[in-house]
């Protein structure tokens, strides 16, 4: 049997999304899909796109690869747009002339931005946002433009604006409508979310009719209003709305909408055999759907069909949760109470600005819709609750009211949902799936991902897929267990917290009045930690120095042979050629391996336990101190050379990295800590993978947190721009401590963000809004930390009693004899197994 | 089971050289013993880690589990019985313990010689 050809025109993330439900398909390998997109470039996240402004690359937004494209046999035609289809042959024509033949055609042509008919809207900075390409435009237009407007104040609009702030224009929102969000949200809802967004700068302008534009007098244009009133502006922005992008079925004799949109039937066919559309460019029963998730239920059902399957596409749930510039707003099913008869219920707190509305059916026994500014906590339990037509509990209102106790009481739990109740609805996982998931032994949010891909869309749904999966492990008598240890009940967090709040200095302390029994190799150097953190006491104090592990009881990192490494401090990788001599004396005195390790320091391996203090006080009389290699704690500031040197550098990043190797030098934490700063965005120090990543650009420094390298790496998320010195260093700060309180016991700052609740936004409102009203208290625990900072080698050096602690035995000043050294390029390395029993053999025999 | 009186004991060190809770090293005849004091108990096993074959046992941090006083290797983390050698996470193996006793003001360790006696 011949292999049926099917062919999708349009490459955007329905196109997509259908292609990827063939590939996946058990019968693949019957087809033969090609695609052709207009676009440069395969898919890619559209969802998504703003983010390209706060650094993501067209890389980063891609959802697909030539590659895996390649791999599945699907080939793919880009940058040629499909003109002409001759459904009489089955075939379409592009535009470079190609033919392509089709035993099925796909349409998933999408949209583009409607701009509406207003005499000037040609001029060259009058854009739209819709591809990435339109996004390099807006960048480069922002750069010779101080003020910026975006006409429409619909949900693109408004985050169009919101790009346009950050890329530093003054904003102006000119909308038709008397209300923002006007589809979404009802007057109350609109006017509170006005307020919100005004007072972030942005100044919105509703009821406006632009009649033209024409040059500006103090800016490149004027906007002129039809009532006779004017804006100025340099640039300007349409997202009026969007049309379906239908043309070539209209030229074809496909069936078209009366308002635009390929009409198509539950099973996504159009008018035409052999012919579908899916996505933004489909009409469903007179409806567009202009959100993703309903296309990607298109793209199945399509797909299905095409494979002998029955699945119909019946429809969409239009609810919406987002952050618009940094408001939370969420609108559900009938938001606006249109349905006959409906009753609402309102609660409104002007001083915390936060508006919910709820709209119930007449009898009051079900939840029609709701729009919530400010505060949408609910969102999750209301919307299924609508779209499930679930029963509301007997006082509704309760559903909206904050909970005088502070928990959150008010809203009804994930157990009220039923497994049919959609959590995820990028990728359509419904509870009962992640219900399954975890009854086959997923445990963490992570591995719930992998499972079900729940969480790996738009991220929206991860608060409520870990309630789902939290109660699922309770009911399955999984203790979502998160004690620190048999020894205490208690997380780390809770730890430090008790810690700090009681002042307690020891672990036998903290034992006694919060854990049980004598401790273990878990909690101790847990606790150590957080004492440390804390109170920053000596490690090797007598209350303290049972706690640590060797690494740290020894302040040298153990080696396979019980030897130790030895890592001094080379703040920012910069080093004076005496140092640099210092460190070969001492390696060549004691006989150590030498190696530059990848934190841009010199480690030197092999070191005895008796030798450590003796090496140690010829490194400090060269004027070194401890490096922390051992530590759960600072690691190393990695610098490039920057300004002073480079012809590229606009700051001086070796400056800057010193300065806060300095500063946060001896800082004990949950895991370790790295830093990198790099003096322009070539990035040659690598700072977007550290846990603070510092980029210089010409308007101050860029700050990225959250990095990893490691065992998974991660892409640090940039968190704020055009610091100052001062600035960065208190967001340091703040962003340090609130990751020492806490973080897990040996979570990194990348595993610490991907659990934070609310993520980035989160973050950025704690340290730079200061919604917890904790950043003095941050700052003055770290200024206490930084005040009380002191070498470790060098107070031990200093102490007689401490250094008998490196003997190797207490009754003997001969060497461990288990240690035995060979040597390879000129150093020594620790023997292998083998090298042993012949060494041992030798030396018996010669015993013998 | 034997009597502590029936061996010769060897004296190793000072009582103060046996701090709370932190792990020394002495050598035997030859043999490398990690010596404990765990709330006023003191332990005595092989320093050698069975898993590595490298003296650090010594340097392990000590504490309970399950309610077996333990020791955790710096290198893998396996944890040791002190009272009778065994390990936690294979019970194939298992490390030499020593009678261990304070006298004097000493340290003392009971001598191979007499515990074959
Ligand atoms: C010496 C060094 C390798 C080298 O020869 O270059 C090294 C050596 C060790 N690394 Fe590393 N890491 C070294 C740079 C790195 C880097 C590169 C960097 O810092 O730029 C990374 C990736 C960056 C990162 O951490 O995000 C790195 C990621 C790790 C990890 C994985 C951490 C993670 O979160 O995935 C571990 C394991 C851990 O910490 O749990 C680790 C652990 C270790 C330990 C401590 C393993 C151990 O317990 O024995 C090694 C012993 C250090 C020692 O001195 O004996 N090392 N390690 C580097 C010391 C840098 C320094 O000057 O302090
Ligand atoms: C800035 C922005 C933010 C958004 N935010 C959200 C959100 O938060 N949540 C949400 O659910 N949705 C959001 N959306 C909407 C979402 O992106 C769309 O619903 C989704 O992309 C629709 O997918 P599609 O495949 O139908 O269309 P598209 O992704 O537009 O893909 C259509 C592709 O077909 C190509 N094409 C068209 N005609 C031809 C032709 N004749 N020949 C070849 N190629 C052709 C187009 O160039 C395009 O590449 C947002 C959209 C934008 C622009
Ligand atoms: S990051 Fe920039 S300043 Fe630093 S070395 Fe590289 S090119 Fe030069
Ligand atoms: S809803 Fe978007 S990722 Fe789950």
């Amino acid at each position: 049997m011949s292999k049926q050809k099917i062919v999708v025109v349009g490459n955007g993330m329905v196109g997509h999304k259908f292609i990827d439900n063939m590939i996946q398909h058990e019968a693949a390998d019957q087809y033969d899909v090609i695609t052709f997109s207009e676009e440069p470039r395969l898919a890619y996240d559209r969802v998504q796109l703003s983010s390209y402004f706060a650094g993501a690359t067209a890389d980063d937004l891609m959802l697909t690869s030539e590659g895996y494209y390649q791999e599945s046999g699907v080939s793919y035609v880009l940058n040629d747009k499909v003109v002409e289809i001759k459904s009489d042959e089955n075939k379409v024509v592009t535009a470079s002339g190609r033919e392509e033949a089709y035993d099925k055609l796909v349409l998933a042509t999408g949209s583009f931005p409607f701009v509406p008919p207003i005499p000037g809207k040609d001029q060259p900075h009058c854009l739209v946002y819709r591809t990435i390409e339109d996004l390099e435009d807006i960048t480069a237009s922002a750069k010779q433009s101080k003020v910026g407007v975006v006409v429409g104040g619909g949900l693109l609009g408004l985050e169009a604006a919101n790009a346009l702030q950050n890329l530093g224009l003054q904003v102006h929102v000119v909308e038709f409508a008397p209300r923002l969000m006007a589809v979404q949200l009802d007057e109350g809802g609109g006017d509170l979310l006005r307020k919100k967004i005004s007072s972030l700068g942005v100044q919105i302008h509703t009821e406006k009719n632009t009649k033209e534009i024409i040059d500006g007098e103090e800016c490149r244009y004027r906007m002129n209003f039809a009532d006779g009133s004017f804006l100025e502006t340099d640039m300007i922005l349409f997202s009026a709305g969007i049309r379906p992008q239908d043309e070539l079925a209209r030229q074809f004799n496909i069936e078209i909408g009366e308002r635009g949109g390929i009409v198509v039937n539950n099973f996504c066919e159009t008018s035409v055999k052999d012919i579908y559309a899916v996505g933004e460019c489909a009409l469903w029963n007179g409806r567009i759907f202009g959100l993703v998730a309903p296309g990607y239920t298109m793209a199945k059902v399509a797909a299905s069909h095409i494979s002998g399957g029955s699945e119909e596409f019946t429809g969409a749930d239009m609810s919406t949760k987002l952050k618009l510039l940094g408001v939370d707003v969420a609108s559900i099913g009938d938001a606006q109470g249109r349905t006959p008869g409906c009753l609402s219920y309102v609660y409104q707190d002007g001083v915390a600005d936060v508006y919910k509305r709820i709209i119930v059916s007449e009898d009051r026994t079900k939840l029609l819709g709701a729009v919530l500014v400010g505060d949408v906590e609910a969102y999750g339990t209301l919307q299924q609750m609508c779209v499930l037509g679930m029963d509301l509990p007997e006082s509704p209102e309760a559903l909206i009211l904050p909970s005088v106790d502070g928990g959150g009481g008010a809203v009804m739990g994930v157990d009220a949902l039923p497994d049919a109740a959609s959590i995820c609805s990028c990728h359509d996982v419904s509870k009962g799936q992640i219900c399954c998931a975890v009854q086959d032994g997923a445990m963490t949010i992570g591995d719930i991902k992998s499972a079900t891909k729940a969480g790996t869309g738009c991220g929206g749904c991860v608060a409520l897929a870990t309630q789902v999966m939290n109660s699922e492990l309770t009911k399955l008598g999984v203790e979502v267990n998160t004690d620190l240890c048999e020894h205490f009940a208690h997380t780390r967090q809770e730890l430090y917290h008790i810690v700090r709040v009681e002042k307690i200095k020891s672990f036998d302390d903290l034992i006694e009045k919060h854990g049980k029994g004598l401790g273990c190799d878990i909690c101790k150097p847990a606790a150590a930690s957080i004492l440390a953190s804390c109170w920053n006491d000596y490690v090797l104090k007598d209350e303290h120095a049972g706690l640590q592990d060797t690494n740290d009881h020894f302040m040298a990192n153990m080696q396979k042979n019980g030897t130790y490494s030895v890592v001094p401090r080379v703040a920012g990788g910069e080093i004076t050629p005496d140092k640099l001599i210092a460190l070969g004396q001492v390696a060549k005195t004691y006989n150590l391996y030498t190696k530059i390790t990848g934190g841009q320091r010199i480690d030197l391996f092999g070191a005895q336990q008796h030798e450590l203090p003796l090496i140690w006080k010829e490194l400090i009389d060269a004027g070194f101190e401890t490096g922390h290699a051992y530590g759960k704690s600072l690691r190393t500031v990695k610098s490039c050379v920057g300004s002073t040197w480079c012809r590229y550098g606009v700051l001086d990043s070796v400056g800057m990295a010193i300065r806060l190797e300095d500063r946060y030098k001896g800082l004990r934490a949950p895991h370790k800590i790295k830093f990198g700063v790099s003096g322009c965005t070539r990035e040659c120090a690598e700072a977007q993978s550290k846990d603070v990543g510092v980029i210089a650009t010409e308007h101050g420094w860029s700050l990225y947190l959250c990095g990893n390298g490691g065992m998974k790496p991660r892409h640090a998320d940039l968190f704020a721009t055009g610091l100052d010195d001062e600035t960065l260093i208190t967001y340091i700060d703040r962003f340090l401590m609130f990751y020492v309180r806490t973080g897990d016991r040996l979570q990194r700052t990348s595993v610490w963000m991907d659990n934070l609740d609310g993520g980035l936004d989160y973050l950025k409102q704690v340290v730079i809004d200061d919604k917890l009203n904790v950043c003095a208290e941050l700052e003055s625990e770290m200024a206490q930390v930084v005040g009380t900072y002191q070498c470790e080698w060098k107070t031990t050096i200093e102490d007689p009693e401490k250094l008998k602690r490196f003997r190797t035995f207490v009754n003997s000043d001969e060497k461990d004899n288990t240690v035995v050294f060979v040597e390879e390029r000129s150093q020594i390395r620790p023997a292998t197994d083998e090298e042993l029993v012949r060494f041992v053999e030798s030396t018996e025999s010669e015993m013998a | 089971m034997s009597n502590t009186n029936d061996y010769s004991w060897a004296s190793v060190c000072e009582s103060a050289d046996v701090p709370s809770m932190v792990g020394v090293r002495a050598l035997l005849n030859g043999e490398q013993v990690a010596i404990f004091r765990i709330k006023g108990q003191l332990y005595a096993v092989s320093a050698i880690d069975p898993f590595t074959k490298m003296a650090v046992l010594a340097r392990g941090i000590v504490g309970d589990l399950k309610g077996k006083v333990v020791v955790a290797s710096p290198i893998y983390k396996q944890h040791f019985v002190l009272e009778d050698g065994s390990c936690l996470e294979d019970e194939t193996v298992s490390i030499k313990t020593y009678p261990i006793r304070e006298s004097n003001g000493k340290i003392e360790l009971a001598i191979a010689e007499a515990i074959a006696a």
